[in-house]
């Protein structure tokens, strides 16, 4: 293929690079289609949904006729209160339970930390019946907080947590005690800065659960006021807008376009936390 | 008397272990003693009916139906979404041109919310001028075909929509991993003449193994509730092809308030859960090598 092939042996790994190049394209352009047709579809009239022309004529309509079609506004706050508190209550009670596992061991902690990780395989999806009667019992019924709820104590977060508190080095525990440190201040000021890449990992992933999660939400709202994005498009899209692919992908891409810039303009660091947190 | 910090790590435990017990262990016993209880009604409370919700279960050709469907599922979508993670995670981390643009172009599904992917496959899977529909024509003269429509292809589509979904989230942990092997033993490897199929199978794989531990755990557990896509798209049809446990349980639960054999149902998936969950373990214990 090129003048620096002398002899014949390397031309058959070369083939498969060759090979191998196409597949991993051909499986990348695969994985974005649908995205690259949302966009297709959103940005042109309704007629060329499925006419695939280069020169049809562009058009932001679409963006705007789902706007209007339904209360996106309002899903979007909703959705973007959920997914805050939701982060902020798992850093919190993360932190401190990792912390806990991590460094202040006692008798039967380590059944404890069994009964936590229970919740890896058990997650709160499946018990929707259960948790629904719970919430209803809390009167909690169709609140942004029970959305929420059962996930602000994840084990996930719990674990990934402890592990990182574990590889913290003593000596600088005991460096800031003897500085006067406190059992939180030694937590919040050796610990937690030292957890950087792990929080950031957990974070997104959090994030990008909350904001995309859907049955739990479908089941315990029930009003304009606390559904989440998710909700609301699965609302809009069911209801009379039936077929129209154009008004649907503008939706679609609306409530995906927050995490999907997100994603495009940290992709890089998103990646790295997740190498320089040790997920492995 | 409990030490100062035996004390400490109790406080700092509760919140975590209250909310934990409270929509974690609480709801899974709680659903284990309302299945042997009939569903209570505006008139008439729960009482106590033994094994009777398990033995309607057992004569529901529907319950068959969707454990058949969920083990196909399972089955399917954890090693095709594993074995393509593992393959994208290595074409990314090598030499290939464009490395950065495929790699985003993996990613993208993870955070693209279920939902809102479900409905850009409805229209690749339309019939006749779907996506789908225009490729095999154009490629193979194929006729129109009802992907999600018939019995034949639903559950297939399904697969196909969760494994594009997982295998990019798999991907980063992998690619984590691939990084953090040290080159030296590539170079180790290069110099004995290895192969690059017996480098892979003697020094990645193995190495990889942690990784592909907890990635299979996800899987197993996706495998039981990703059901986004399915309730949006087909709802479990046609015919029940594509009714999976969990879209069981939320017919049961919240279209016809059978909340007893939801209950029963949700006691089935979680002993598969916990069955998986044990298999796992024992298996890692023997093969999996810690570093």
């Amino acid at each position: 293929m090129s003048a620096t092939t002398i002899s014949e042996a390397p031309a058959l790994p070369r083939l498969g690079t060759l090979l191998e190049t196409a597949a991993a394209w051909l499986l990348a352009l695969v994985w974005v289609a649908p995205l690259l047709y949302a966009v297709w579809a959103a940005i042109h009239p309704t007629g060329y949904a499925t006419r695939f022309e280069l020169l049809a004529p562009l058009t932001l309509s679409n963006f705007a006729a789902a706007w209007e079609a339904a209360p996106f506004g309002r899903y979007f706050l909703n959705t973007f209160v959920l997914v805050t508190m939701v982060l902020v209550a798992q850093f919190v009670l993360c932190t401190l339970a990792a912390f806990a596992f991590a460094r202040a061991p006692f008798r039967g902690s380590g059944i404890l930390f069994g009964l936590v990780l229970v919740q890896l395989m058990i997650m709160p999806d499946i018990l929707l019946v259960e948790n629904y009667r719970t919430m209803r019992a809390l009167g909690l019924v169709d609140t942004i907080l029970s959305i929420g709820l059962p996930y602000m104590a994840s084990a996930f977060g719990i674990f990934l947590l402890r592990q990182t508190f574990k590889q913290v080095p003593k000596e600088l525990e005991e460096a800031a005690r003897v500085e006067g440190c406190g059992t939180l201040g030694i937590l919040l000021r050796v610990y937690v800065p030292l957890a950087k890449p792990t929080y950031l990992a957990y974070g997104l992933t959090s994030v990008s659960y909350h904001w995309n999660n859907f049955l739990w939400p479908l089941v315990i709202t029930n009003s304009v006021e606390t559904r989440p994005l998710t909700v609301g498009l699965s609302v809009f899209a069911s209801t009379d807008q039936g077929i129209d692919w154009a008004i649907i992908s503008a939706a679609t891409l609306m409530t995906s376009a927050p995490l999907l810039l997100g994603f495009l303009l940290f992709q890089r660091q998103f990646v790295q936390s997740f190498m320089r947190a040790g997920i492995k | 008397m409990p030490s100062r910090t035996t004390l400490h790590a109790w406080l700092m435990l509760t919140p975590a272990l209250v909310l934990l017990i409270g929509f974690t262990h609480y709801p899974a016993v709680a659903t284990l003693w309302h299945s042997f209880f009939s569903t209570p009604r505006a008139n008439r409370p729960a009482r106590f009916i033994g094994a009777e919700n398990y033995l309607a279960l057992a004569e529901d050709p529907v319950f068959w139906q969707a454990l058949w469907n969920n083990l196909i599922y399972a089955g399917a979508t954890i090693p095709l979404s594993i074995g393509l993670s593992l393959a994208m995670a290595i074409w990314v981390n090598g030499k290939l041109s464009g490395r950065t643009a495929l790699r985003i172009a993996y990613c993208t599904p993870t955070v693209l919310p279920m939902i809102a992917v479900a409905n850009l496959w409805l229209f690749f899977y339309t019939p006749d001028y779907g996506l789908l529909d225009q490729i095999t024509r154009a490629l193979f003269g194929w006729g129109p075909t009802n992907w999600i429509g018939q019995r034949e292809t639903a559950l297939g589509a399904m697969i196909a929509v969760a494994v594009w979904k997982e295998a990019g989230f798999f991907m980063i942990f992998y690619l984590a991993a691939l990084q953090a092997i040290p080159p030296n033993l590539y170079e180790a490897a290069a110099i004995e003449g290895a192969s690059r199929a017996r480098v892979f199978f003697r020094v990645t794989l193995p190495l990889l193994g942690p990784t592909t531990l907890f990635i299979a755990v996800n899987a197993v557990i996706n495998g039981f509730r990703l059901v986004d896509h399915i309730i949006v798209m087909t709802r479990g049809g046609p015919d029940n092809a594509t009714a999976l446990l969990l879209t069981v349980i939320y017919d049961l639960g919240f279209r016809f308030w059978d909340t007893a054999t939801a209950a029963a149902l949700t006691v089935v998936l979680l002993v598969i859960l916990a069955l998986t969950a044990a298999a796992q373990f024992l298996f890692a214990a023997k093969r999996v090598h810690y570093r």
